[in-house]
């Protein structure tokens, strides 16, 4: 116990919902990091992998479970953790040094020693000639540049970093990220051991000796995965595609699990817990197209067209999920594979495409289903937003229940199931002709 | 590129510049300035009764001079309460609740009217000194900036970036350290640019309360105010006439050497950069920049400021944050509960107070004032709708047309328009005209601005994307202002009208109400029945009136202005 870094003992967060109860969204988390350790945590949107660094960060506390960091239980902010993060959070009106300088501040330096180690970072960092610079007049690498040196100066032992690329372009994102792994097998960089955010499979691999691998509700860790690979790594051997294969199918196996068919015999409501993902119509024909089409003929890897079509990881997965859900594809092994409804779908004009669309949101999202029948029980057929908001409300946080709702609204105006006013905020069967 | 910028400046004679010598002047005026303004204060009231006031221009520069330096006194003092008070409402979940609410009144209360209670309560701070009735003067035009300042202050901490809040943690800035790297300097440019917005209010208040009779004491400060109020009492023109040009150079002067200044400077404090949109600039700032002197002086100043950031308040290694709210409950509750008790009480002091000496009938008289106020103010806020929205619209889409109109427009603003009274009065007065009817344009002569600043930033706000698609689809003529700027304009147009709204309101007390030399005008209103009632120092009527307009102001923005702004920003607020 003593040679860890940090430990992390079955960590518990939740958030409250509307309905005052709360809403689990990291569950038994429990991890080892060890000196020299790059170790990554890799997860969908909304697995929890970003509150758990803030858990080590100090800026929240778990509800259960302990954060030790060399022995100690980390109950604030601790000297000796520092954060590098995905918006950069530089001080506009503050200079390069100026904002390098902010931590050493903060430890009450000698103002001579501040100056010197804030120069010395500015200079491992690749900044020198910024040093007088205002965060905006740097392109979006430097000012990253400027928030890793800001970590940096402290002297950190421990360096957390959340999505520090994703914010970057791909180009810019392989220059720092290349740099950055330069300076710390060099062992150039004051810091023991580095804890990375990210949602890029590849990235990951590139990066870590250890992946922890996270699934959603609750974020919870599935599948650790030890990254033997030799630096300097390269995208083109096949052991590390393999890697990647393997960890695709380890996320798409386990996280997106068909959902029960609505059926009439069952009560009403039933299913509306799902959380819909917020993807447009436009995007699940794409993708429905680009896999039908040559050279995929229906099935494709997923890796593989990710790359084709030029999509991170994380805005692929939801739409994959979309289509699962809608029954146009499945999804097994980190393979996507149209159905004989899919494959139609590809086909069909634009009249017939909305009728299959109509056909499988009516069949297969309960929530539309839902909304569709209550509608059409009601004499007027109309009903108010809210009172479906309630109802959501009552299985998720407010802002999911918002989400999906509006979800939901974008792929039934495109299947012209029913339509919705956001004046008047209500649902209603009129179709303005 | 600026890196290649070397940090110290070396090169050069090591005598002094041009520069040097020029801040240096600046620097040693305002000092002269501020001291041959303040010599008077601790003299006894006496003196001041001794020596009346003078109508000759040559007086002027004396008592522009210690009109302005009330101004800025009551800026200090507004800054302050400022920073402590919004920064108690964000921090404090407690006290935001009893704050917040509290300013929302406190904005909505015709300060004016209680002039003459506070006046009597600083008087009695300093008996028989010049210095109480400074400090009345000083109030009211710190009440006429620190609500609104306080208020926007208070909304900039609330919108501070998480991801800045969270570094400055993570960094374990104390917070003191935190208020002054993040929050103050978020919060300055709005802010600063709240302070420039309110000055006409300021000006409007210093002018007011220099010459306060309450009952039967009357205070003559000297000043700007009282040489007006005096050169009224004489029927003096020509008197009027200096003091407005006198005014004029002041408010250049306060532009020029203030708020240009600051606005420049406070540029760098700008969260989001616009693109195109050249950086303010001022000479002052640029002489003060490039001056050595005044380097080699703020240099320890500042390293002295930076050692400030080493305190902390709490011991450093005990940052920690708060566990999450689990109990607290109870203690909320209690919390609750003493302050709907503490409000029931001031309801029931002021209840009987009033009350002791006021009648139903009163009340419903006073209401049925207030009404008529109410309708003068609707007319008015229409015309001016009327007039500032078309040339709003107009200048806003004509940039060059904007350069041009946008300094004067806010130099007029900045007018204290009640400097203008007198020629409108002494009009009304030789053409023998209705002054329930020619009184009421005063009331708006100041805020009528708000709508014109709000339409234009509105109309030059419109993406050039969808002027140009208008354009493309020859969208022209009447369908043009109804299809893409009045749209536009609208969430605009209904911040500034809600300001203009209130502020004529509180112009009311000094509009509905005016002389000339012996003749008196008045108009059939709240404002006058208030400006009576300060006059007689009839205190439970002051009390009665000044409810009577809270009430209306509140419940025309609860009613009216707050749901037609959700509406606007709802609707058709842009990105």
């Amino acid at each position: 116990m003593s040679d860890a870094l940090l430990e992390i003992q079955s960590c518990c967060q939740a958030f409250p919902k509307a309905d005052g109860e709360d809403l689990l969204v990291l569950n038994d988390i429990n991890l080892m990091m060890k000196d020299g350790e790059i170790v990554g945590l890799l997860g969908r949107s909304g697995s929890g992998k970003s509150t758990l660094l803030r858990l080590i960060a100090g800026l929240a506390q778990p509800i259960s479970g302990k954060v030790m960091y060399r022995g100690h239980e980390v109950t604030g902010p601790a000297p000796g953790i520092a954060m590098v993060f995905q918006t950069f959070a530089l001080f506009p009106w503050l200079t390069v040094l100026e904002n390098v300088q902010l931590g050493l501040e903060a430890l009450g330096l000698p103002e001579a020693e501040i100056r010197q180690r804030a120069l010395a970072g500015i200079d491992l960092i690749g900044l020198d000639g910024y040093e007088s610079a205002y965060p905006r007049e740097l392109s979006g690498g430097m000012r990253q540049r400027v928030g890793f040196a800001r970590a940096l100066v402290v002297h950190p032992n421990i360096l957390l970093m959340d999505e520090p690329f994703s914010a970057l372009d791909v180009l810019t994102a392989e220059t720092l990220r290349t740099d950055f792994l330069d300076l710390w097998i060099e062992g150039k960089l004051p810091i023991k051991g580095v804890l990375l955010v990210t949602h890029n499979i590849e990235e990951a691999v590139l990066m870590c000796d250890r992946i922890l691998v996270f699934s959603r509700n609750p974020g919870h860790i599935i599948e650790e995965i030890k990254v033997d690979l030799p630096q300097p790594r390269s995208r083109l051997e096949p052991a590390f595609r393999d890697l990647v294969e393997r960890i695709y199918v380890a996320m798409t196996a386990r996280s997106v699990e068909p959902p029960p068919r609505v059926s009439s015999d069952r009560f009403v409501g039933m299913g509306i817990e799902m959380v819909l993902p917020r993807v447009s119509a436009n995007a699940m024909s794409g993708l429905i197209e680009a896999v039908a089409g040559a050279p995929y003929d229906g099935k494709a890897d997923l890796p593989v067209i990710a790359s084709a079509l030029r999509m991170e990881d994380d805005a692929l997965f939801p739409v994959a999920e979309a289509l699962q859900l809608l029954r146009f594809a499945e999804i097994e092994g980190g393979d996507i594979q149209l159905t004989e409804t899919g494959k139609q779908f590809a086909e069909a004009g634009v009249d017939d495409r909305k009728k299959l669309f109509q056909r499988q949101l009516l069949a297969y999202v309960p929530l539309a289903a839902h909304i569709h029948r209550v509608l059409q029980e009601r004499a007027h057929h109309h009903a108010p937003r809210r009172r479906f908001l309630d109802e959501l409300e009552d299985h998720m946080a407010a802002d999911a229940a918002q989400h999906t709702l509006r979800a939901v609204v974008g792929w039934a105006r495109f299947a012209e199931a029913f339509a919705y006013s956001d004046r008047s905020e209500t649902f209603s069967l009129d179709n303005p002709s | 590129m600026r890196g290649t910028i070397p940090i110290s400046v070396e090169q050069g004679p090591r005598g002094i510049t041009r520069w040097d010598a020029l801040a240096v002047l600046l620097t040693l005026s305002v000092l002269v300035f501020v001291a041959e303004a303040s010599r008077h204060l601790l003299q006894p009231l006496a003196e001041l009764q001794r020596t009346p006031l003078s109508l000759a221009p040559e007086y002027l520069p004396e008592y522009a001079a210690r009109t302005t330096l009330r101004m800025l006194l009551a800026l200090v003092l507004s800054l302050i309460f400022t920073f402590i008070y919004a920064t108690l409402a964000a921090k404090s979940r407690r006290a935001e609740m009893v704050l917040v609410p509290l300013l929302d009144i406190l904005q909505s209360v015709p300060i004016l009217g209680f002039i003459s209670v506070t006046v009597v309560f600083f008087m009695s701070l300093a008996p028989g000194r010049v210095l109480g009735a400074e400090f009345a003067a000083i109030f009211a035009i710190f009440t006429s900036q620190a609500w609104n300042m306080a208020f926007c202050f208070y909304q900039s901490l609330r919108t501070v970036p998480v991801e800045l809040q969270e570094a400055a943690r993570t960094f374990r800035l104390s917070p003191w350290m935190t208020f002054w790297r993040l929050e103050a300097p978020f919060g300055t440019p709005h802010l600063i640019w709240n302070m420039m917005m309110s000055m006409s209010g300021s000006w409007f208040f210093v002018v007011a309360s220099e010459a306060i009779s309450v009952g039967n004491t009357t205070v003559t400060l000297p000043g700007i105010g009282s040489y007006i109020a005096l050169a009224i009492e004489q029927q003096n023109l020509r008197a009027v006439c200096w003091a407005i040009g006198a005014m004029l150079i002041v408010i250049l002067l306060y532009d020029q050497l203030l708020f240009r200044p600051l606005v420049a400077w406070a540029d760098r404090f700008r969260f989001e950069q616009q693109a195109g949109v050249l950086p303010p600039r001022s000479w002052v700032l640029d002489v003060l920049r490039h001056s050595r002197v005044v380097a080699v002086v703020t240099e320890p100043l500042a390293r002295l400021w930076r050692r400030t950031f080493r305190w902390s308040l709490f011991h450093r290694a005990g940052v920690s944050v708060a566990p999450p709210r689990k109990g607290g409950r109870w203690a909320d509750w209690l919390w609750n509960v003493f302050v709907v008790v503490l409000a029931l009480l001031a309801l029931w002091q002021v209840a009987t107070f009033v009350s002791a000496s006021i009648t139903w009938s009163e009340a419903g008289n006073a209401l049925l004032l207030g009404f008529y106020t109410l309708t003068r103010v609707i007319i008015l806020i229409a015309l001016a709708t009327l007039v500032w929205v078309p040339i709003g619209v107009v200048v806003g889409t004509h940039p060059r047309l904007a350069q041009f109109i946008q300094p004067i427009a806010q130099f007029l603003a900045a007018f204290p328009a009640n400097v203008l009274f007198p020629i409108a009065v002494s009009a009304i007065v030789v053409l023998k005209l209705d002054p329930n009817i020619w009184l009421s344009p005063l009331m708006i002569l100041g805020t009528q601005w708000y709508i014109l600043f709000n339409v234009v930033a509105g109309a030059s706000a419109i993406p050039s994307e969808m002027r140009d698609v208008g354009t493309n689809l020859q969208v022209r003529g009447w369908l043009w202002w109804k299809k893409i700027a009045l749209p536009a304009v609208f969430p605009y147009y209904v911040t500034g009208a809600i300001t203009a709204s209130g502020g004529s309101w509180n112009a009311s007390i000094v509009a509905e109400v005016a002389s000339w030399g012996t003749t008196k005008l008045q108009a059939v209103g709240l404002g006058a029945y208030i400006a009576q009632a300060t006059e007689a120092g009839d205190f439970p009527r002051i009390v009665l009136g000044i409810a009577v307009m809270s009430l209306y102001v509140v419940i025309v923005n609860r009613l009216f202005w707050r749901p037609l702004y959700w509406y606007a920003e709802r609707k058709f607020r842009l990105g």
